[in-house]
């Protein structure tokens, strides 16, 4: 559609009632700034990250409280995290657990979980020296075992659009993970929501 | 491997183009290709952000060989991006090798330690890229915004092949024998841990780049914008984020990386999304020809001429002309000039690409009349 001053694409429109009567007006960018309309130009991710995260600290004291957290790992705070949009490890994912989750959430459609691949080496305890291998003790072995199980069928079940049953095994995850066994059932995310609002 | 790691392209590689830019796989009429992106980071190592150039050294070091050894290709090509020549970087990044970010001095995550930086302020910070050969389909980036970042990136709609090449390209660094193992950032609660959280999860980027001119004729891209916009995807121009639609090239990715499996995103896209605008955009065309028939021939045997004739082509010029000549071809309407010319054409005309072809330095001048020379030879009737 083209912009109703001049030959540019329109990019904002508006819509007003007047006595009953509808206005459309579609303008492009510039000629919509000239009209004093407000206009929200296409935001790259990594703004809108620290348009989340900026809103998700909103109270001045929250702010602060949350400002000052720092990773014990590299020493990046979460005031500097907010202001580039990066980590400085993967430490900063724990450190940082309480503020992130809900960025998240948010910025990945209300996801909270990771499901999917998951590495060879799943390093649940910290880090171990490299040249020991990356081998740890056997009870773990087995409970990264039951993880990457219940992973792998949490995936089927998305895939083949069994929500109840993945709901299940999510719960059923996050108690094998030693998250919170009280979590509350998490909305599904199901695909195919998103087929009734395709173009 | 026994063959000697190349570390710059062939003369005959330059001119033959890129493999994904051929006009060959599914849909090729509107998809001009397709790419998955994993992104991964090593334990026992800070994000770039926070990594001195020793640490940045070590990551090379101990990536580059397995890179190298683990059968990704009959033969890799590795280049040290920071010690590599200005016109060889931005040659990688017209080929879509590396990004933009890779190519610049100093690239990403150098300013966020401005003392580490104060003893040797004119060096580059160590970085890399591994390439597959002859097809390049699979590249590696080394330190860029994670310490790896796998591409595949194919020809035509191939979603499900690029992604299975890139998933066994993971598997297989992740097990290469080295001289010590190698392990990646995981979580369980938030997966695979990336230097920005929105790749977090499993870390994969999904995007295929559309030619979409006639949506654009027809006044519909914003539709499509919104829509795509509505299922949390991102649409980006050639050169992907930030970058604006050049010649209704338009590229379109996933935007959420965590709690969905990769199958599933795939699933989404392959069968869901795409389809959808492919189908929408071929409608366009049939709209056009049955009742703008004058317009789009109008378009497209304009641009031709120009191409044909003109005497001086600035890149964006010959882009856009391209692209309309682009559907011309794919409309049936222009028979006497190929799409692979074309599709050679949309990279050779490039810069950096330029001036490998003709074998010589040029300024910006010089460059606008050997495009238009280079464009008159390959597209005469």
């Amino acid at each position: 559609m083209k912009c109703d001053n001049c030959d540019k694409d329109a990019t904002v429109h508006e819509v007003t009632i007047k006595a009953g009567a509808k206005v459309e007006k579609h303008l492009c960018e510039q000629c919509a700034r000239q009209a004093g309309m407000a206009v929200q130009s296409h935001t790259p991710i990594t703004q809108l990250l620290t348009k989340y995260i900026t809103t998700q600290a909103q109270g001045p004291a929250a702010q602060a409280a949350g400002a000052a957290i720092a990773c014990p790992a590299c020493s990046t705070t979460y005031a500097q995290f907010r202001s580039t949009g990066l980590l400085g490890c993967p430490d900063c994912y724990t450190a940082m657990e309480a503020q992130l989750g809900p960025i998240l959430q948010r910025a990945h459609d209300g996801a909270t979980h990771h499901v999917g691949k998951t590495p060879h080496r799943t390093t649940l305890a910290p880090a171990a020296p490299p040249d020991q291998g990356a081998s740890p003790p056997p009870a773990r072995d087995d409970l990264i075992a039951r993880i990457q199980t219940l992973r792998k069928q949490l995936a089927e079940a998305v895939a083949a659009e069994q929500y109840e049953r993945a709901a299940m095994l999510r719960d059923e995850l996050a108690r094998a993970e030693g998250g919170k066994p009280d979590a509350p059932p998490l909305p599904p995310n199901p695909p195919s929501r998103r087929a009734k609002e395709g173009p | 491997m026994s063959d000697p790691t190349p570390s710059s392209f062939s003369a005959a590689s330059v001119r033959r183009g890129a493999e994904w830019l051929r006009g060959l796989g599914a849909d090729a009429d509107v998809v001009v290709s397709s790419r998955v992106r994993i992104a991964r980071n090593l334990v026992g190592f800070p994000f770039l952000t926070r990594a001195s150039r020793q640490q940045r050294q070590q990551i090379l070091d101990l990536t580059r060989t397995r890179l190298l050894n683990c059968g990704l290709a009959e033969q890799m090509l590795w280049v040290d991006v920071h010690t590599a020549p200005q016109l060889d970087r931005t040659l990688m990044v017209e080929r879509h090798l590396i990004s933009k970010e890779h190519a610049k001095p100093s690239a990403s995550g150098a300013a966020a330690t401005p003392e580490k930086a104060a003893p040797a302020p004119a060096a580059d910070l160590p970085r890399g890229v591994a390439v597959s050969l002859p097809d390049e389909r699979l590249s590696v980036m080394v330190n860029e915004e994670d310490h790896l970042r796998i591409q595949v990136l194919r020809s035509g709609f191939e979603l499900v092949r690029a992604f299975e090449q890139a998933d066994d390209a993971d598997t297989r660094i992740e097990s290469a024998p080295g001289p010590a193992p190698l392990a990646y950032a995981f979580s369980p609660r938030f997966g695979y841990l990336t230097a920005c959280p929105t790749n977090v999860g499993t870390g994969i980027r999904v995007s295929v780049m559309l030619h979409l001119p006639a949506l654009k004729m027809i006044g519909e891209m914003d539709k499509v914008r919104r829509a795509t916009r509505d299922m949390s995807l991102a649409v980006r121009g050639y050169y992907g984020e930030g970058s604006e639609a050049a010649g209704d090239f338009y590229q379109i990715s996933n935007q959420t990386t965590l709690g969905k499996p990769e199958r599933v995103i795939l699933h989404e896209f392959e069968h869901e999304i795409i389809p959808k605008i492919i189908d929408y955009e071929r409608k366009a065309r049939t709209l056009l020809l049955n009742k703008r028939r004058r317009l789009i021939e109008d378009t497209v045997f304009r641009a031709l001429g120009v191409l044909r004739n003109a005497r001086l082509l600035t890149p964006e010029e010959s882009f856009s002309l391209l692209s309309q000549v682009r559907l011309g071809i794919h409309a049936g309407l222009i028979s006497d000039a190929s799409d692979q010319a074309v599709n050679q054409l949309i990279l050779l005309t490039q810069p950096a690409h330029l001036q490998r072809v003709l074998n010589r330095e040029m300024d910006q001048a010089q460059r606008r009349e050997a495009r238009a020379d280079l464009v008159r030879e390959r597209l005469s009737a």
